[in-house]
């Protein structure tokens, strides 16, 4: 079996965040860089299929973007995937989702996978449109926002995750792709051993125009830092403090603390 | 302009957020029709043509064969727009749509920015408008972020959509119910909701002193349940529980939009947290900027 997971890396979601100098994107000066959350299901489950099957599952992991894209990679390969795949890109913030979804099924094409796993968005865009188009583009089914995820020779159970914690029970069988939702499971931390084990692990470059022919289907007109729509009064300084003038807040205006 | 909008349909009702992709139309000034997946009984109360698909046929959860019902309605009325809500239903549905059409797709439109389409970049920290380079577009809007303000009284002018030979590429097995509830949220008066930014596991307690000097309820955001630090019936948010306590606490909760559509409709929010930019901020009548657990203990202090 042929596995692939996506990833993607993004700033730290804690960080402040600036517009930059073309006006379209954050400046990335002083952020510090990670992979993706939701992806860290998507590796954890490809790894869980990969150790329930007897280790004879072959899991490629594959990320675009800029040489600090490396990082992860390497993150998951540490974590048990066992080839890194680097798209490399200088500008990959500037494409759209089509276009990395189109980058990813050229990739794709002849390597024939079994399944696909991703995030069911990244933190940063936020589209979640990058996953369905490549399944789509590549003609294979596709289920999202999962937090149960069951494989059983070539027939899937999944459970996908509704609004209320409602969740719907989904069959179907390979060849798939999966976007993965927090919960799934319980990403591992590297060990050690297996961070050593993993630097021997192949790594292959390719650029990005290698497998990339199309143009933009939408594209940022500008980004701004959203003005305060919170009309709220802003405490700071000392704790003792602000703690007494919150309690004088609250008496005033709640009818919960007399 | 005319958008088509895509109906939600579950357990054999209508979803009400249906009539926000109605509000958003009528925000856009764009001529309308619908798609609904669902059954006669439950039609939107709204005016304009409606196509529909048999649920008991198409199920409720099919995106092979709604997706190709989409593209039926699609060829039918011509829209410059094709609308989801960005939710289960939607951001799934949406892209297989998009992909097909060849079409751009724009996700999680907050607002309508001189006529450019807002969305949220970095957990909503950011803003950016998008722009769309193909004839037609893709849109999902932001659940809560387009209200229906009018009556519901119309009735739509039904088309019956059918298709032919076509094969689902999995099959829907039924819905599973959410976890029970042993916490209910939906009845407090004041609700303390615990974050990540408290840190780690070992300092919920005293967050939970404090719901008990306040004398609320304990809550929790997402990313809290999700690391086994409390369980899932304290959860606050789209797939927990929506609340409207009198007043409502977020200790180290920035506030992702997951968690705010739960919330939001609090009387009184005090938002604790170190970063002043926080998209809890939006909703927050005072913001605390401080460190949680240093903040929190001065409070109880000096309410006991």
């Amino acid at each position: 079996m042929k596995i692939l997971v996506c990833i993607k890396q993004v700033p730290d979601m804690a960080s402040r965040f600036k517009v930059n100098g073309n006006g379209v994107w954050y400046d990335e000066v002083d952020l510090a860089f990670r992979m993706n959350e939701y992806d860290e299901f998507a590796v954890e489950q490809a790894v869980q299929v990969k150790e329930q099957s007897g280790s004879e599952p072959d899991i490629t992991v594959l990320s675009i973007g800029p040489d600090r894209v490396i990082e992860p990679i390497k993150k998951a390969l540490a974590m048990g995937c066992d080839r890194g795949v680097h798209l490399r890109d200088e500008a990959s913030y500037k494409k759209d989702p089509w276009q990395i979804a189109f980058t990813i099924a050229g990739f794709c094409r002849d390597k024939k996978f079994d399944l696909i796993f991703t995030g069911m968005q990244s933190q940063d865009r936020g589209s979640a449109q990058v996953g369905v188009i490549l399944a789509e583009l590549l003609g294979i089914a596709c289920v999202t926002t999962v937090v149960g995820f069951a494989i059983d020779n070539r027939a899937i159970t999944a459970k996908r995750e509704l609004e209320g914690g409602i969740k719907s029970v989904v069959k179907f069988s390979l060849p798939a792709l999966i976007t993965c939702q927090l919960g799934l499971n319980t990403p591992r931390y590297p060990t050690l051993p297996n961070i050593m084990k993993a630097k021997k692990k192949e790594l292959l470059v390719f650029p990005v125009a290698d497998f990339l022919q199309e143009k933009e289907m939408t594209g940022t007109g500008s980004a701004y830092t959203p003005a305060r729509k919170g009309s709220g009064i802003i405490l700071e300084g000392d704790v003792n403090e602000m703690a007494g003038r919150l309690l004088g807040i609250l008496k005033d205006k709640t009818a919960v603390i007399k | 302009m005319k958008a088509l909008l895509i109906c939600e349909y579950r357990e054999g009702t209508l979803l009400d957020s249906s009539y926000e992709l109605v509000a958003f139309a009528d925000k856009l000034g764009a001529e309308r029709a619908m798609v609904l997946i669902g059954s006669e009984a439950a039609l939107p109360r709204v005016n304009g043509k409606l196509y529909l698909a048999d649920v008991a046929r198409y199920g409720e959860y099919n995106p092979e064969l709604h997706k190709q019902i989409v593209l039926e309605a699609v060829k039918r009325e011509n829209p410059d727009t094709i609308v989801f809500v960005h939710s289960s239903y939607g951001w799934d549905l949406a892209p297989r749509v998009a992909a097909a059409l060849k079409a751009g797709q724009i996700s999680e439109i907050t607002g309508i920015n001189e006529g450019k389409f807002e969305v949220g970049l970095c957990n909503a920290k950011l803003r950016r408008t998008v722009v769309s380079r193909t004839e037609k577009t893709v849109l999902t809007i932001q659940a809560g972020a387009f209200n229906f303000t009018g009556d519901a009284q119309g009735s739509p002018q039904v088309e019956k959509l059918e298709l032919k030979d076509a094969l689902p590429a999995l099959e829907f097995a039924g819905y599973e119910p959410a976890l029970k509830t042993e916490v209910d949220l939906s009845r407090a008066e004041v609700i303390v909701s615990v974050g990540r930014g408290v840190g780690k596991k070992e300092n919920i307690p005293i967050i939970a002193a404090l719901a008990k000097a306040l004398g609320g309820q304990l809550g929790a955001s997402r990313p809290v349940v999700d690391a086994g630090w409390l369980e899932h019936s304290r959860q606050v948010g789209i797939t927990g529980q929506t609340v409207a306590p009198k007043l409502y606490v977020a200790c180290g909760i920035s506030g992702a939009i997951q968690h705010l559509s739960g919330m939001r409709n609090s009387e009184f929010v005090v938002a604790i947290n170190k970063d002043k930019d926080a998209p809890i901020g939006e909703v927050a009548d005072v913001m605390v900027v401080a460190d949680v657990m240093q903040f929190v203990p001065a409070l109880i202090a000096m309410l006991s």
